[in-house]
């Protein structure tokens, strides 16, 4: 749910970091932490075990820049991806404006990655929110391993798309991250099929790490406008 | 387009005046010596009284946690929820009340404010914080919207934001 403080003349938006454990979720918000301008961000909250895996969320909020006058503040979260935290994971869902899936690569992890993305249909579908028309992203991390998955057979598994919600939005689209790909294009059985963005990265290093936080904000403050 | 999930809304600065006095006029009757306000999601409101000696956007977006996370267990005794939390430390205490199920006021005080003063004059001004969050619902409603909407239109200005 963004909120626009008319007063501080800030709009605030909430951005969640879905997938399954030991994926990479906390990772992205360290690199992005690491390298935004002390400035422009607050401190790195994680509500962590004492073996350093996410309990209840991490939560870092960054500046992006100013529109009209308003400054842009996104709250970034993660959940804890471990599949016994369900309710903590479905309360940092409350009021969300974006999601960032963030798949590990590795084929062993698809099983867990479907699993994921299952809860995260699961869970949004709960609160009444409709994953397929909300600001979403996938990020395949850890491209870097030698058992990492072709990126075919991810956006298979976990971006196979559906059908457009509008009707107007049946037409070929190019996805503007991926040259000779399109985010909207029509099967051979005439089905138009609609997928959302994704990013390949290794979170670890930071590659990657900055197009998908660009990209899921830019379409949470799209859908706004 | 807008996001089917989630309602937006938004403060204007007679909302937030509204809110500063009422919560002004419970710290001086109290003598609690800061409040802040957050909305259910964790995003800071305003901050009330004396300068918080911490980041206060870290503190709502815990409150929110604490708050969203003892509502939970509210229900798993059969409560549908727990409108206040009291947390109270060897100095330091605080009291969270809930405000509608949309915001949550935070009380900080020291122990020379007995808590029950606290909370005999927190209902009261829940209530009244209450009154004004409806008055700018109602505005909304009548009017179709709180205020225009400021990013109408700004397609490019947001293009041109990540172009970095």
């Amino acid at each position: 749910m963004s909120m626009i403080n008319y007063a501080a003349r800030e709009i605030n938006c909430k951005i969640v970091y879905y997938g399954p454990g030991l994926g990479g979720k906390t990772t992205n918000l360290e690199h992005i932490y690491g390298k935004v301008k002390p400035d422009t961000r607050g401190k790195l909250i994680s509500l962590a075990t004492e073996t350093e895996r996410t309990l209840f969320f991490d939560f870092l909020p960054v500046d992006l820049g100013t529109i009209r006058g308003f400054n842009t503040r996104f709250h970034l979260y993660t959940v804890p991806g471990q599949v016994y935290y369900n309710a903590s994971r479905k309360l940092i869902l409350k009021n969300v404006d974006g999601i960032v899936f963030v798949a590990d690569s590795q084929v062993e992890r698809m099983e867990a990655n479907l699993e994921s993305m299952q809860n995260l249909y699961d869970n949004m579908a709960e609160y009444g929110y409709d994953l397929t028309r909300m600001p979403f992203v996938v990020q395949y991390n850890k491209r870097d391993l030698p058992n990492a998955a072709p990126t075919e057979e991810l956006q298979a598994a976990l971006n196979p798309g559906w059908e457009p919600a509008e009707p107007a939005k049946a037409r070929v689209t190019p996805d503007p991250y991926h040259a000779g790909q399109n985010l909207v294009d029509q099967h051979s059985s005439g089905v138009w099929i609609e997928r959302v963005p994704y990013f390949e990265a290794v979170a670890v290093g930071g590659d990657g790490v900055f197009d998908t936080l660009k990209a899921v904000s830019k379409l949470v403050l799209k859908a706004l406008a | 387009m807008t996001n089917p999930g989630a309602a937006n809304w938004s403060f204007d600065e007679e909302d937030l005046n509204a809110l500063t006095r009422t919560v002004s006029r419970f710290l001086s009757e109290t003598g609690a010596h800061s409040a802040l306000i957050a909305d259910r999601s964790g995003q800071l409101v305003a901050t009330i009284g004396r300068p918080l000696s911490f980041d206060p956007m870290v503190f709502a977006t815990l409150t929110a946690a604490d708050f969203s996370a003892n509502d939970q267990l509210a229900r798993l005794i059969g409560e549908t929820d727990f409108t206040t939390l009291f947390h109270q430390g060897e100095k330091e205490s605080m009291y969270v009340a809930d405000v509608a199920r949309r915001l949550i006021l935070v009380t900080l005080f020291d122990n020379h404010t007995p808590i029950g003063l606290v909370r005999l004059k927190m209902k009261p001004v829940v209530e009244e914080l209450t009154v004004h969050l409806d008055r700018a619902y109602i505005r909304a409603r009548e009017s179709g919207s709180t205020q225009p909407n400021i990013l109408a239109g700004a397609g490019e200005e947001i293009d041109e934001l990540f172009n970095w």
